[in-house]
C-alpha cells in the first residue's frame, strides 16, 4: 500500500519535542505521514500520544521542532484555524453538541469550509442561501454514507454511545478535510462495533481519499487496518514499519511485555 | 481541492453496497409553528380593535419586555453565556433615544435602530474582558455593570445630557407620542402597533440567524466549546458577536420603552430589573426563542402578582357564592400586597420546580405525551 499513492507527506513532524516543567513528554519525534495511507500510533500509556496528538490539533505548542502539513508549518496557527488548513478529528469520549440534532452537528462541521457573517445570516441574503444549500447537500451526502437518516432529527445527546462516534466522524468529514486525526476511536465500544469501525476507517481512505492518523490503544484494530504504524515509549518513537515489521520489533515487544520477555 | 478528492473518491468500492444521501429536509411554509406563529400575530393585531386604553398599554409593555427576554435568551439560551446586567444595554437603549429625541430632535422612530447600535457597540466591547470569564465569574462581571449603570447616569459630569437623578422627559412640547403621516389612531394604539412592527421584524431577524451558520456556531460554542474550536470556530468572535446582538436586541427594547413611557430615569434600570429580564427568560424558556411573549406576559404580571392573585380569588369565590365570606375587597388586597414578595417567590419556586425548562419545555413535554398516546 506504501508508496502506491506517492510519497509526498501530507503531514511532517519534525523533530518535535514536548516539555511540561522537567518532564519530557515527547523528546524528537519524527515521522511523517504520506498521502492517502492510514497511519496507525500505538504506545503504553504515557508514551506521548495524546500530547502529540494535541501538537497536530494546535492544543499544544511543542518546546521544539516543528509541524508541517502539506509543506507549511502549522504553528503559526491558532486552533481553529487547523479544520480550515484541512485537518478534522475526532474525541476520544465523544464531544458532540448534545442539544442539537445530528443533521445540525454535521452542518457545524461544515463550519471551516464555508463563509458568512452574522448581518448577512440573519437577513438571510441569496449568499447565505446559497452557502446553506451547499452545507445541506454535504450535510445530506454524509449521513447517508455513515448510514444515519433514522436519527438524523434527533438530539445526539441521546444517542447510543457507538452511534454519537459515527456522527463525530460525520462532522469531522464535512469540511472535506485531507487529514483525519482519530483519537482512540474504539475506545468504549464492543466487539462488533470495533470490526465496524476498521471497515469504516478503510471506507473513509478509500470512499473519501482522506489520509488518516489513527491513534489507538486497540492492537487487533491498529493492525489491521494500519498501512504503517509508529511506536511511541516515554516519549520516544521505537520503531516504525508495517504492522507485521511493528510486531516483530524486539524493542516493540519489550515495551508491550517487559524485558523479561 | 479537498473538493475535488472527495469526488474522485465518489466511486464505491465493490464491497459496500451504493448509498442514497438522505434527502435535505425542505422548509414547509404552513409548519405547524408557523401557523401558530401567524394565529399569535393575528390575535396581537386584534388587540387596540377590542380592546383600548389601559389594556393596551400594557400589551405594548409586554411586547417591549418580551423583546428584551428575546436578547437576553440570544446570550444566555443560544450562546450559553450568563447575564445579570441585561438592565444595562436596556438603558443604554433608553437614554441613546430620549437624548437623541429631547436634544437632538431626531425622529423618535429614528432613534430605534440608532440605539441597537449603539447598544450592540456597548455589548462587543463588554464582551472582550468578559471573554475570559465563565458561569458564575461572568454572572458576577455582568452584576457588576448592573450595579454601576443607575450611579454612571446619575453623575455630574454628563447631567447635561442625562438630566441627572431627574432623568428626561420626553415629548415635552407634544405631550404624547406624536402619530405619523396622519393615522386616525390615538398615540396608544400607535405605540402599541409600532411597538409590534419592530418586535416582530427583529424577532424573525433572531429566528433567521439562530438558524443559520452563525447561530450554529453559538450554539456549538454553548453545548462543547472545545469540539467547537476544533470545527474551526472562533470562540472570541462568536462569544463577542453572540454578546453584541444580545445587547442590540435589548436596547432596541430599552429605546422602545423610553418612547412608551415618554420618560427615562437611572432608578428604572436597577439590577432588579435585570433579575426580572432573568426570570421572564427562565419561564419562558431558555434557548426557546418563542417562549419570549410568555416570558414578556410574566415580567409584566409578576411584579403585580398581589393584584392578579386578588382578582383570581374575587373571582372563585364569585363562582362559589362565598364571596360575602371575604373581607371586604379593599382590606384583601391590602393584605396581598403586604404577602406579594412571598406569594412571587412562591410561584416562583413552583415553576422552576414543576416546569424546570420553562414553558418551552412544558409545551414540547406535552406534545410529546400526546403523541406517544396517540400513537
Amino acid at each position: 500500500m506504501v508508496g502506491a499513492k506517492g510519497q509526498t507527506p501530507v503531514i511532517s513532524i519534525q523533530g518535535v519535542t514536548v516539555k511540561f516543567g522537567g518532564i519530557v513528554a515527547l523528546d524528537s519525534v519524527e515521522f511523517d505521514i504520506l498521502d492517502g495511507e492510514i497511519l496507525g500510533l500505538i504506545g503504553p500509556n504515557g508514551a506521548g500520544k495524546t500530547t502529540l496528538f494535541n501538537c497536530l490539533s494546535r492544543l499544544y505548542t511543542p518546546t521544539s521542532g516543528n509541524i508541517a502539513f502539506m509543506g507549511e508549518s502549522i504553528l503559526g496557527q491558532p486552533a481553529h484555524r487547523i479544520a480550515g488548513l484541512g485537518i478534522g478529528r475526532t474525541f476520544q469520549n465523544v464531544a458532540s453538541f448534545a442539544n442539537l440534532s445530528v443533521r445540525d452537528n454535521v452542518r457545524i462541521g461544515a463550519h471551516s469550509d464555508t463563509r458568512s457573517n452574522p448581518l448577512f445570516d440573519a437577513l438571510w441574503l441569496p449568499s447565505v442561501r446559497r452557502e446553506e444549500r451547499k452545507i445541506d447537500e454535504v450535510t445530506a451526502d454524509l449521513i447517508g454514507w455513515l448510514g444515519l437518516e433514522d436519527v438524523a432529527e434527533l438530539p445526539v445527546g441521546g444517542l447510543p454511545f457507538g452511534t454519537q462516534k459515527r456522527v463525530e466522524l460525520a462532522r469531522a468529514l464535512a469540511s472535506h478535510p485531507k487529514l483525519l486525526l482519530l483519537d482512540e476511536p474504539a475506545c468504549g465500544l464492543n466487539h462488533d462495533e470495533v470490526s465496524e469501525l476498521g471497515t469504516l476507517i478503510k471506507r473513509i481512505r478509500d470512499e473519501r481519499g482522506v489520509t488518516v492518523l489513527l491513534v489507538e490503544h486497540h492492537m487487533s484494530l491498529v493492525m489491521s487496518v494500519s498501512d504503517r504504524v509508529v511506536v511511541l515509549n516515554f516519549g520516544e518513537k521505537i520503531a516504525e514499519g508495517t504492522p507485521d515489521e511493528v510486531q516483530k520489533n524486539p524493542e516493540v515487544v519489550a515495551a508491550y511485555l517487559g524485558d523479561g520477555h | 481541492m479537498t473538493q475535488t478528492v472527495h469526488t474522485n473518491a465518489q466511486a464505491p468500492s465493490a464491497s459496500v453496497p451504493p448509498y442514497q444521501p438522505a434527502p435535505a429536509p425542505q422548509a414547509k411554509l404552513l409548519s405547524l409553528g408557523n401557523i401558530v406563529s401567524l394565529l399569535v400575530l393575528a390575535l396581537l393585531i386584534a388587540i387596540p380593535i377590542f380592546s383600548e386604553g389601559f389594556f393596551v398599554f400594557q400589551m405594548t409593555q409586554m411586547l417591549v419586555y418580551a423583546t428584551a427576554v428575546l436578547g437576553l435568551n440570544l446570550l444566555t439560551g443560544i450562546n450559553g453565556q450568563f447575564s445579570l446586567g441585561h438592565s444595562a444595554f436596556y438603558a443604554i437603549g433608553a437614554y441613546t433615544c430620549a437624548i437623541l429625541v429631547e436634544l437632538g430632535g431626531v425622529n423618535y422612530m429614528l432613534t430605534i435602530p440608532i440605539a441597537g447600535v449603539v447598544a450592540f457597540v456597548f455589548g462587543f466591547l463588554f464582551a472582550f474582558p468578559a471573554l475570559r470569564l465563565e458561569g458564575i465569574y461572568l454572572a458576577l462581571a455582568t452584576f457588576a455593570l448592573a450595579v454601576a449603570t443607575p450611579q454612571l447616569l446619575k453623575l455630574n459630569a454628563i447631567s447635561d445630557w442625562t438630566g441627572g437623578v431627574q432623568g428626561i422627559v420626553m415629548f415635552q412640547e407634544t405631550f404624547d407620542v406624536p402619530v405619523p403621516f396622519g393615522l386616525p389612531m390615538d398615540p396608544g394604539t400607535w405605540t402599541f402597533y409600532l411597538t409590534l412592527f419592530v418586535f416582530a421584524v427583529v424577532y424573525v431577524l433572531a429566528l433567521a440567524l439562530v438558524r443559520s451558520r452563525t447561530g450554529r456556531a453559538m450554539m456549538a460554542i454553548r453545548d462543547n466549546p472545545i469540539a467547537a474550536r476544533s470545527m474551526g470556530i472562533s470562540l472570541p468572535y462568536y462569544k463577542a458577536t453572540a454578546f453584541g446582538v444580545s445587547a442590540l436586541v435589548t436596547g432596541i427594547a430599552g429605546a422602545l420603552n423610553a418612547i412608551v413611557i415618554k420618560f427615562v430615569a437611572p432608578d428604572s434600570f436597577t439590577f432588579i430589573f435585570a433579575v426580572l429580564i432573568l426570570v421572564g427568560m427562565v419561564i419562558g424558556g431558555v434557548g426557546w426563542l418563542q417562549g419570549c411573549l410568555i416570558g414578556g406576559l410574566a415580567m409584566l404580571y409578576f411584579p403585580n402578582i398581589a393584584e392578579v392573585f386578588d382578582d383570581i380569588v374575587l373571582w372563585v369565590a364569585n363562582i362559589g357564592g362565598f364571596a360575602d365570606a371575604l373581607p371586604s375587597g379593599n382590606e384583601m388586597q391590602q393584605q396581598f400586597i403586604r404577602l406579594s414578595g412571598v406569594i412571587y417567590g412562591v410561584i416562583l419556586v413552583l415553576i422552576i420546580y414543576l416546569a424546570p425548562s420553562g414553558a418551552g419545555g412544558l409545551l414540547r413535554a406535552i406534545a410529546g405525551r400526546i403523541k406517544r398516546l396517540l400513537s
